[in-house]
């Protein structure tokens, strides 16, 4: 394609390495001026360096940017700025406890000739954008007040607000329930229509094909091809992006419940912002013996009060939770593995390893304290070593000869690995997993999600949180929804569909079949 | 060049050049002072080298420097900064001197009597920061820094006290010379000693005019067993994880504020026993009135920095450090160059020690070129 000023953005060659890892490998996209242009490829690919490179984050080792035809040296973001370009970034950059105004305003200040903030004009021409593009919220609300996809809104109005003509959107659809989503996608289309180019880059093949004109997949850092989305399916896509056909949905066969193992009942924890809320709010849940429970939800709403409180992190301020016919509730960390718990917490970095130690002694960070690996103080560095070996070879590790290294070293999927591996050697009466497959590519996600059926199936009551409602729709043989801290529904897989789900998540009412937990 | 690259990346090198860098500043301010830089640099290697009593006097100055250095190097493994250290030496001194003073008992039960209160008394110390961290979250600098005032003055205290002090004088009493691990501090005096050592100019010189003790032979022993502790024990274990991640610690079902306590408990031990053993090792035996810190714990900071918190590093550190300060009086004595020098190239050591995040990094350059032009 030659180089034209129809065309918002061309990146033409763009390579860069990170060391010895190559991020980009001459890759190229051509985005027409007003379309929504998607970026697809896995965890890693490549998505979130190439737009960094437009934007002016990170300099490209060699290749070309061009704005409407013009070559572009993109020193840095107020280049970018200058050239309408603006980055909605997949983490938020918002001040907490200022206004939205006051966040929009933030690094572009309206001030009359003293240097004095003129809030008034500000807001008037903050209305004018909000208005033109549907882009509802209230300018006096403060951020931490307002939802997540208010939040999102926050940020494209940042970006409108300095003028941007191409808008960059990271993973937007990471952190919304499927209700927002359809919003965000009809905020897209209003932009599209009013002359705003988009990209927006995501592993989602659903939403690409709800939203985007053209494709551009890159696996690997590598480019892989360029298509008009019109007329090709998602499995298509998914064997573009991932390199070979994959099961987009996890195999399993029906399971076999048996008797219920753990049980909370009641339960109510503080909220750890304001001490006069409530996180959880009476909730009751039971898990049997071979099922999978899985808990679906939009971030925020008592998914991580509930995991804390249960793994002995966060004092339940009444209520019971019982393992085995145990109480465990308010007890420590250690007496929740030792009955029997294991955890795969969604925070691996900060919660499920320690970066700098070896793999090795990640691997026994919860027994190291017992038989075999030390007696009487001493650790057994041959019998730690002997078993971060057989846990290597079991998962797959790469790469196999790590036992030393520190874990910080390994990719996510693998540290993700011995993790799991871990928490599964400890015997588990019952596994909670969070977010088990964050971060992790589609061969990653596969193989955790395996690993949880084939526990379920030796018998094991597994609790899923999850904020992927796929994830939660394909795994799970029972599902329940959280909203604000309680258990809107319990429902059988199949029993409703992703909608109904989707609705209760956003603490919609319940349509059809009532709860069966009441 | 890829060589060159790989030796950069080494902890050590950085180390290295931070030294040399920061004796080329000294040398440059020295040289603007209008002194011969060279000559300093003979002076303060003549000053540590030249006799073997300088050899010892350093290693004397050095033992309290590298067990103060191990304790904070220990705590900072916890993520702990122990700026409480120079407190707890004062108290470990304080201690090992009022009960050397007052109890009499034969060398054999009076020495490690003196001894295990110094330790206690600086575990004691220790604690006390740890408790009201792990308890209350207060951060250890603040408690450390506040518990360093409140050593020093109870120092004072007792120096000024009717029970134990010297009559004019602003010190204590010596404590009873049972307790003195002074290398044969009896039979130096002894007649046959004297005798003897008037025969053999080289022994006597060590012997008599420094307070050869064994404390540098503890020094070593401790570094070597908190190294063994760190690395092949549960403890360590335990407080290496808490100290590079709390979090995942804590869910881990490790106990990260009783690591914390213990971990402060054992530091304030090891700068209690480095008071014990200035106290029964060298001559006053006992204390005097302090105007200002000395510095014993303080310099334990940077005695553990230099080291890259590695214990073993520390007794190399410490010995460095003594050296400084020891050889830094001939350079003052001999140029007339101010003392401060000394403590302004230690100054520009640390600098520069902080700053060699950067080796590594012109490492990966160097690295990157090569790649290049290949």
């Amino acid at each position: 394609m030659d180089i034209s000023s129809n065309y918002a953005v061309q990146m033409r060659n763009i390579t860069k390495a990170f060391g010895n890892c190559m991020a980009l490998n001459s890759v190229s996209i051509d985005v027409k001026k007003g379309t929504i242009h998607a970026m697809l490829g896995e965890n890693g690919a490549g998505k979130t360096t190439l737009m960094n490179i437009l934007y002016g984050l990170y300099h490209a080792d060699s290749g070309d940017i061009y704005i409407k035809g013009e070559k572009v040296n993109m020193k840095n973001p107020m280049v970018a700025i200058q050239n309408g370009i603006g980055m909605v970034h997949q983490h938020f950059k918002l001040v907490e406890n200022f206004t939205v105004a006051q966040n929009i305003m933030l690094g572009s200040e309206v001030t009359n000739k003293f240097g004095i903030l003129n809030m008034r004009k500000f807001k008037d021409e903050l209305q004018k954008i909000i208005n033109l593009y549907g882009l509802k919220v209230d300018p006096n609300a403060k951020i931490e007040n307002i939802s997540v996809g208010m939040q999102q809104r926050v940020e494209i109005l940042k970006t409108l607000y300095r003028g941007a003509e191409l808008l960059i959107l990271d993973e937007p659809t990471a952190v919304l329930t499927p209700q927002e989503i359809i919003e965000l996608i009809s905020i897209m289309h209003k932009l599209i229509e009013n002359g705003k180019t988009i990209i927006i880059i995501t592993h989602k093949l659903k939403e690409i094909k709800a939203s985007s004109e053209y494709c551009t997949i890159i696996r690997r850092g590598k480019y892989i091809d360029s298509l008009e989305v019109k007329g090709i399916d998602e499995e298509m896509l998914a064997e573009k992006m991932v390199g070979r056909s994959v099961k987009l949905i996890a195999d399993k066969t029906p399971a076999k419940k048996g008797k219920v193992i753990f049980n909370i009942e009641n339960l109510n924890v503080q909220n750890q912002q304001s001490n006069c809320l409530l996180a959880i709010k009476n909730l009751s849940l039971q898990v049997r013996k071979g099922e999978i429970l899985g808990i679906a939800g939009v971030d925020g709403n008592g998914q991580k009060e509930l995991v804390e409180a249960i793994t002995g992190l966060l004092r339940a301020q009444s209520g019971t939770i019982k393992i085995n016919g145990k109480e465990i509730q308010n007890t420590k960390p250690k007496n929740v593995i030792k009955n029997k718990i294991s955890t795969i917490h969604e925070d691996r970095q900060k919660r499920g390893l320690v970066l700098n130690l070896s793999v090795a002694e990640n691997a026994i960070l919860e027994k190291y304290n017992e038989r075999p690996f030390s007696s009487h103080g001493i650790l057994h560095y041959s019998e730690i070593n002997k078993f971060t070996s057989d846990l290597i070879k079991e998962y797959d590790v790469r790469p196999k000869n790590c036992k030393g290294v520190p874990i910080r070293e390994l990719s996510g999927g693998n540290q993700q690995k011995i993790i799991i591996g871990r928490e599964i050697a400890n015997e588990p009466d019952l596994l909670i997993a969070v977010q088990p497959t964050r971060g992790l590519d589609v061969g990653a996600i596969e193989y955790v999600h395996k690993t949880l059926i084939e526990e379920r199936d030796k018998g094991k009551a597994i609790l899923l949180i999850s904020l992927e409602l796929d994830e939660i729709m394909s795994l799970s043989d029972t599902i329940a929804v959280i909203y604000n801290g309680e258990i809107q529904g319990v429902y059988d897989q199949n029993e409703v569909d992703e909608n109904t789900i989707g609705l209760l998540m956003a603490g919609g009412s319940k349509v059809g079949k009532s709860s069966k937990n009441s | 060049m890829e060589k060159a690259a790989k030796i950069l990346k080494k902890p050590i090198t950085s180390t290295l050049i931070a030294v040399v860098c920061g004796f080329l500043i000294a040398g440059v301010i020295i040289a603007l002072m209008g002194y011969s830089p060279m000559e300093a640099l003979g002076l303060l290697i003549k000053g540590v080298f030249s006799r073997p009593k300088y050899i010892f006097k350093v290693i004397e100055k050095s033992t309290p420097l590298i067990l103060t250095g191990v304790s904070v190097a220990f705590a900072f493994r916890t993520g702990l900064f122990n700026i409480g250290a120079e407190g707890q030496y004062i108290v470990g001194s304080v201690a090992a001197t009022v009960v050397g003073i007052k109890l009499s008992f034969p060398p054999i039960i009076q020495i490690p009597v003196v001894i295990f209160a110094g330790i206690l008394a600086g575990a004691i110390f220790g604690v006390i920061v740890g408790f009201l961290k792990a308890r209350f979250g207060i951060h250890e600098v603040i408690t450390g820094i506040m518990l360093n005032w409140v050593a020093l003055y109870l120092c004072n205290f007792v120096v000024n006290s009717h029970e134990f002090n010297k009559p004019s004088n602003s010190k204590t009493y010596s404590i009873n010379q049972s307790g003195y691990t002074t290398i044969l501090y009896n039979w130096k005096s002894s007649k046959a000693g004297i005798e003897f050592l008037r025969n053999n100019k080289w022994l006597s010189d060590i012997l008599l005019k420094t307070d050869v003790n064994v404390g540098f032979l503890v020094a070593i022993l401790v570094a070597v067993l908190v190294w063994f502790m760190l690395n092949k024990t549960t403890i360590g274990f335990g407080v290496r994880a808490v100290g590079l991640n709390p979090f995942a610690a804590e869910f881990a079902g490790i106990g990260v504020k009783r690591h914390i306590t213990t971990t402060m408990a054992i530091s304030g031990s090891i700068c209690g026993l480095a008071a014990a053993l200035t106290i029964t090792g060298t001559s006053p035996h006992g204390l005097y009135l302090l105007t200002m810190f000395e510095n014993v714990g303080f310099n334990g900071l940077f005695v553990a920095l230099i080291a890259g918190s590695s214990p073993i590093s520390c007794i190399f550190s410490g010995l460095f450090f003594g050296g400084l300060i020891y050889g830094g009086n001939s350079i003052q004595s001999g140029l007339g160059v101010p003392s401060e020098i000394i403590n302004i190239t230690i100054g520009t050591i640390l600098f520069f020690v902080a700053l060699t995040k950067v080796v590594p990094e012109i490492a990966n350059r160097l690295a990157k070129r090569r790649e290049n032009n290949a």
